[in-house]
């Protein structure tokens, strides 16, 4: 079954982005993903401060500056994998480099569309 | 409780952690277990009881769901519950049921499902109890319980949460699943009715599903551990309220109304699994309580002991019961004000300011320090906390007690 983990960045964990280990460490955890046969897809996003959201609202659409959800931590980048059982999708998800700081999330994902 | 009902509970239970292991789908296994009862009720009177009647219920059950399975839209899901099918098309009569409860209650205590749709969980699952009376007995509306109940179902069928444990997470998953059953027996507990009586509650299933624990995980020392905390309670509990109702502690209990043979089966399950040489959290309440009880009996509390024993629960299991009663058992064995100091230290305030034990025994502590109007105060905060009459009493009681 798919999975999407959802990574969330603290203030800490997005300023560990220029970090050289932390970044060494983020190659290492999506290759273990692809290796174990278990990454399908992934990226990191750039900061929200980036991010533009669309909405319609009286039938006339809506371009805003920011992200959608304005909140302490920002998502910071996705995987989908592909697992057996949600305990296996936890165990890939705790060996995410943005923890202890950051916070994770893990969805099950619908089944790809025919 | 009447042995046909008994046999009924376990053979809902087996069934029903049969067909749920097996499909992956808690509540679409009630669905089809629910249905194969209703067909059972028309077939039986016309065609006479089978002779198998489990074997009976699971070909009708296993139909149900395979053919739930045929009217799914998605083939993910299709393919999945088919399996089932290719499974057990055997010689259903002759089949040997193995028993799957145990997978029911890991999945049911699953760190991924609500904690407190935990309890309720396995109440319904493993022991068939409703949703009303679950809700009553934990005090939750019922249509409340119902949504708990379903949300945590449904998630287990939609984020496949798994229903194996892999052994090296036993230990951590099994206290999950033993703290929720102990959760059960604290509702029945505290529901104890003025007059004294205990209105039952939950205790009686929850000391069901404790032996259950232990005949399905037999070298695991926690479960007897639980179970022998819950055994040393049900003895007491006859001397835990006086005639009116009002509340008793233990050092003032008569202990001709404690329950020998009940105490005898605790000390013997507690016995058992310290033999097992591997400590655990429920195994320290159960040795706190039988510390507490020989200090009664022979007449010669071992303080020290007892505050021992504390600390070490304090240590792996550092709830804030554990902490406050630590409090009071260090009192006993280095004063009054180290007590307070413990009780001082507790974190989260927030709980901890409207948690009545915190305030009894802060009164308690006060009193003994012959801070006469803390000890009031600290009372009042205790009285104003309590939803139990028979407590509520006691201390007033208390409280007028300290006035010169």
């Amino acid at each position: 079954m798919r999975y999407v983990i959802l990574v969330y960045e603290s203030e800490a964990s997005m300023q560990a982005r220029s970090d050289p280990q932390h970044q060494a460490a983020y190659a290492a955890y999506v290759r273990a993903l692809y290796e174990a046969g278990v990454g399908i897809a992934g990226a990191g996003l750039k900061a929200a401060t980036t991010a533009t959201t669309l909405r319609v609202t009286d039938g006339k659409r809506q371009v805003q500056d920011g992200p959608y959800a304005d909140t302490k931590e920002e998502l910071g980048g996705f995987f989908l994998i592909e697992v057996p059982d949600l305990d296996k999708a936890l165990e890939w998800a705790a060996r995410c480099p943005s923890l202890p700081s950051g916070v994770v999330e893990v969805r099950p994902a619908l089944p790809p569309v025919a | 409780m009447h042995a046909a009902e008994l046999a009924a509970r376990t053979s809902y239970g087996r069934l029903l952690s049969m067909l749920a292991v097996r499909s992956g789908d808690l509540a679409g296994a009630e669905d089809a277990l629910a249905a194969a009862f209703l067909d059972a009720v028309e077939a039986w009177p016309r065609d006479g009881v089978p002779d198998n009647p489990d074997a009976w219920l699971w070909t009708a059950a296993r139909r149900q769901i395979v053919d739930a399975a045929r009217r799914h839209k998605t083939r993910d899901e299709k393919r999945h519950l088919l399996a089932l099918d290719g499974e057990l098309t055997g010689d259903d009569a002759h089949t040997d049921f193995p028993d799957e409860r145990l997978r029911l209650l890991f999945v049911c205590a699953h760190p991924a499902i609500d904690p407190a749709a935990r309890t309720p969980l396995m109440l319904q699952a493993v022991l068939g109890l409703a949703a009303e009376r679950i809700g009553s007995c934990l005090r939750v509306a019922p249509k409340t319980m119902g949504q708990r109940l379903w949300r945590a179902k449904i998630k287990i069928r939609e984020a496949r949460v798994p229903f194996e444990v892999e052994p090296e997470n036993l230990g951590e998953r099994l206290f999950a699943v033993l703290e929720a059953i102990y959760a059960a027996y604290g509702s029945g507990w505290e529901d104890l009715t003025f007059d004294g009586v205990a209105s039952q509650g939950l205790t009686s299933e929850a000391i069901w599903l404790a032996r259950l624990v232990v005949k399905l995980l037999p070298d695991e020392p926690e479960p007897r551990g639980l179970l022998a905390t819950m055994l040393y309670a049900e003895a007491r509990a006859p001397a835990r309220r006086s005639v009116p109702g009002v509340y008793v502690p233990l050092s003032e209990q008569d202990t001709s109304r404690w329950d020998g043979a009940g105490l005898a089966e605790a000390e013997t399950m507690l016995e058992q699994a310290a033999a097992m040489r591997r400590i655990g959290p429920f195994q320290l309440e159960a040795a706190i309580q039988s510390a507490h009880i020989h200090g009664r009996l022979s007449g010669s509390s071992d303080a020290r002991a007892i505050a021992i024993l504390y600390a070490g629960l304090v240590q792996v299991a550092p709830t804030l019961g554990a902490r406050v009663a630590h409090a009071v058992a260090s009192s006993r064995a280095d004063g009054a004000l180290h007590g307070l100091t413990l009780l001082d230290a507790i974190e989260p305030l927030a709980l901890r300011d409207t948690y009545q034990p915190y305030w009894s025994a802060r009164a308690h502590l006060l009193e003994q320090l012959e801070r006469r109007g803390d000890a009031a105060n600290a009372y009042d905060r205790a009285i104003g906390l309590t939803e139990d009459p028979g407590v509520r009493r006691f201390l007033l009681e208390r409280k007028r007690r300290l006035t010169p």
